[in-house]
């Protein structure tokens, strides 16, 4: 029978996987000691992503098909409509929120600059970056809130019609997974400054930045989507 | 324990020490203690949808009159169902078992057990992440069954929950009960997002040295093919119930035509998510039966590439054919003709794995043992199950059919005559391993041959039903005078739905017996070849002993010839194996 296992004790590993990151340093500490015998096959295993940047990419895809649910409602609502914006509704604030979107935008040019520093493995630079980020981002939410608060003000609030609830509902996901990115940001900020984070295992870092550029990135897709079209 | 490769192991696994009741049995981070927490779980609430049940067929067969023992509950009534409660059991019926029981003990009991296990790894690859997810399950189980209590009862627009049906409180008069409905789907959502980031970055990234993707077993294939899945559909639920919930408790008109809302879009968004979810059931199963398949039958399993392509395939197309649950929605015909394509084209991959099922048993020696004949019912169950989609599948069928029992029958073929009984079989499989003792045969037989019998005596005559006309969800089928000829099926129905109920007690007794009376199992009581049955039963904290096992082979290695015994382990290495026994 032909089948796959029909080479008993065929090399661990197909070519192709060993010389991907075979000539990288290893990012793990090898296997401790004698543990795993003598007789144990080498690992060639080197992962192109360390375990916290693949969980995180998975996460970014199931964040991707979250906001694409909430897209396609918005299209199925705005294509259905008549006339769009709805008449009589208050118009959204596209320029202030055109400058709000460069704020957001250089936070993420400020994480490109803390993946420099932790390279250079300037930690001091490292936690003034990283620092410039949070607060880009704190200001971004703090004047999505002000526009929010002026919004209410004119009359326009989540049950006032098809308008209300998709602009509420989008950019307000948007905002809360900003807050929680934002808060993720803090914390590895706190490591850095309290001296618990090494350059050496920086796993935990990375996927923090990548999650910060996912909602960065995330948005100038929304603004295009709800204030634009 | 300081030996174990750090690349392996998390650094908080480094230090080995004896953990306090509540870090062991209650917030444990071993993968094996999850598994076991979320077979509870699903087993639990298993009981409650099954008693659910019955008061459905009770009234269907007697139409209102008392329900026996639902007299204390229903206390205005005596146990008389009235209309909004019979509506609220058929919801709460579907959700829990698909919820909160297939879900819960395919992918979260079997995929916390069986991954790390059958991969070579001492852990999943988020410990912590794992547990929270068990926790945030049970989260979500607890405000399910808060629903319960709630004035106005339960969520009644049945689990599809169709806006504007489930949109608007008037039309079902339920408030609380279907708030709680959607925030407890949507902290669900986030518990199966953790359980499956956790599963595809294990697989990825922990298997044991020698374990290439094309030597996993099928099993661990399944599972990572539903954790893609789940990743991918859950969140669009979670969009749409997120939705329903703003229109319910915020205002907004996302699905209020009023407001410019669409209540159509509820539809896309939750049969988008619905139709790879029902893949998200079976693929498991699809996964236990090629496991327990080999074992029983002595033989490799036929076609292993073909397997795990055509898993591929069907996760692949799962997205592409949701519009046939809409056929009659108003969707345009030509739209309703590609949809009926790529869902016929589906069945495709789901023959090849029949036909390589069948392979693998022609010419077997087969040993009729309970986790075999399980395994079996699965796969011939599942025939007919899949057979009776292509019905479906029809639109001009479809038209007719659509919303009757035959659609009952189907999806009751599928999920429980598929995945229950892949679950039964590989609790009977695994059992060994999971807790250390074996089952008792005996009444592993008593479980199984009711269980299959009363099965398809309540579920294959709703076939006859739906072609009858018999409409899915009606209170009381007798005001009907096209159903009053048929009425008699309706009462057979029932009374093999109560004989599947107490077919049930022996599986009971037979777990809870065997959990602290059973015969000690051995390391490996099926002589399979799979890593798992290289550590000791039940496997320790980190699985193995300071060496991971090396992977030698692909996993059905069975009456290899030449080999002194009829299987080959994946951990052997070849100095044991003698050499007329390679083969190429």
């Amino acid at each position: 029978m032909v089948s796959a296992f029909s080479v008993v004790d065929a090399p661990a590993r197909g070519p192709a996987r060993r010389t991907t990151g075979g000539d990288l340093p290893p990012r793990l500490p090898p296997p401790g000691g004698d543990g795993d015998g003598p007789d144990r096959e080498p690992d060639p295993r080197r992962p192109i992503l360390d375990n916290a940047r693949l969980a995180t990419l998975f996460l970014i895809v199931a964040e991707v098909m979250l906001f694409a649910g909430l897209v396609s409602g918005f299209f199925v609502l705005r294509l259905g409509a008549p006339v769009w914006p709805p008449p009589l509704e208050p118009r959204l604030p596209v320029a202030a929120t055109a400058v709000n979107t460069l704020v957001l935008l250089a936070s993420s040019v400020a994480m490109l600059a803390a993946r420099r520093a932790l390279a250079e493995r300037d930690l001091a630079a490292l936690a003034r970056r990283v620092g410039v980020t949070a607060a880009l981002g704190a200001l971004f939410l703090t004047v999505q809130g002000f526009e929010w608060v002026r919004l209410v003000r004119f009359g326009l609030t989540v049950s006032s019609g098809a308008y209300g609830s998709t602009f509420y509902t989008l950019i307000g996901a948007h905002a809360l997974h900003v807050l929680v990115a934002l808060l993720w940001v803090l914390l590895t900020l706190q490591l850095i400054v309290r001296g618990r984070f090494s350059p050496d295992r920086p796993g935990m870092m990375r996927a923090c930045a990548m999650y910060w550029h996912f909602v960065v990135l995330l948005w100038p897709v929304l603004y295009v989507t709800v204030y634009l079209l | 324990m300081s030996a174990v490769s750090a690349a392996y192991v998390d650094t908080e696994h480094a230090e080995h020490h004896e953990l306090g009741f509540l870090r062991t049995y209650v917030f444990s981070t071993d993968h094996k203690m999850i598994a076991r927490q979320f077979l509870f779980l699903g087993l639990f609430m298993m009981i409650l949808g099954g008693l659910l049940a019955l008061v459905i067929r009770w009234q269907l067969a007697w139409p209102e009159t008392a329900v026996p023992g639902l007299g204390w509950i229903l206390t205005e009534t005596e146990g008389i169902l009235e209309p909004s409660t019979y509506n609220m059991a058929f919801t709460m019926h579907a959700t829990i078992m698909i919820f909160f029981v297939v879900m819960p003990i395919l992918a979260g009991a079997f995929g916390n057990f069986l991954i790390p296990l059958m991969i070579g790894a001492r852990d999943m690859a988020f410990p912590f992440l794992n547990m929270l997810s068990f926790w945030v399950a049970a989260l979500a189980g607890v405000l399910m069954l808060a629903g319960f209590f709630v004035p106005g009862g339960h969520a009644a627009a049945g689990w599809t929950s169709y806006a504007p049906l489930s949109s608007v409180t008037e039309y079902t008069g339920v408030n609380w009960g279907q708030n709680l409905w959607c925030i407890s789907l949507f902290v669900l959502g986030i518990s199966s997002m953790m359980g499956a980031i956790n599963y595809i970055t294990t697989v990825v990234n922990m298997r044991a040295p020698g374990m290439t993707l094309f030597r996993m077993p099928l099993v661990v294939w399944s599972l990572f093919i539903t954790a893609i899945l789940l990743l991918l559909a859950l969140p669009v639920l979670t969009s749409g119930v997120a939705m329903l919930l703003f229109d319910r408790m915020l205002g907004t008109s996302w699905f209020r035509p009023s407001g410019g809302g669409e209540p159509l879009l509820w539809q896309h968004l939750f049969w988008y998510f619905g139709h790879p979810e029902v893949y998200i059931l079976i693929l498991p199963a699809m996964g236990i039966g090629s496991e327990i398949l080999p074992v029983f039958a002595r033989k490799p399993i036929f076609g292993y590439h073909a397997m795990a392509f055509s898993m591929i395939a069907i996760a692949f197309l799962s997205w592409i054919v949701y519009g046939h649950h809409m056929f009659v929605s108003g969707m345009n015909p030509t739209l309703g003709l590609s949809f009926m394509i790529t869902t016929m084209i589906i069945a495709v991959p789901s023959a090849i794995k029949t036909f390589n099922w069948l392979g693998t048993l022609w010419g077997g020696r087969i040993r009729f043992t309970v986790p075999m004949l399980n395994a079996l019912a699965f796969v011939s169950m599942f025939v007919i199950g899949g057979l009776s989609g292509i019905f479906m599948a029809s639109t001009p069928v479809d038209i007719f059919i659509q919303d009757t029992y035959f659609i009952v029958a189907h999806i009751h073929y599928v999920v429980f005559g598929g995945s229950i009984f892949g679950a039964f079989a590989a609790i009977y499989y695994w059992f060994p391993k999971m807790f250390g003792r074996m089952t008792n045969p005996a009444l592993g037989h008593l479980h199984f041959w009711p269980t299959f019998v009363f099965f398809n005596m309540t579920f294959f005559p709703m076939h006859i039903l739906g072609v009858g006309g018999h409409m899915r969800r009606i209170y009381n089928p007798t005001q009907y005078e096209m159903l009053q000829p048929l009425q008699w099926w309706n009462v057979l129905i029932t009374i093999g739905a109560i004989g599947l109920g107490l077919a049930q007690i022996p599986f009971v007794i037979n777990f809870f017996w065997s959990l602290f009376a059973g015969r000690k199992a051995p390391v490996n009581p099926w002589n399979a070849t799979t890593l798992e049955w290289s550590a000791p039963s039940p496997p320790p904290h980190l699985n193995w002993g300071p060496r991971l096992p090396t992977v030698h082979r692909g996993p059905y290695e069975y009456s290899v010839p030449g080999s002194s015994e009829d299987f080959l382990p994946q951990w052997e290495p070849s100095s044991a194996v003698p050499a007329g026994a390679r083969r190429h």
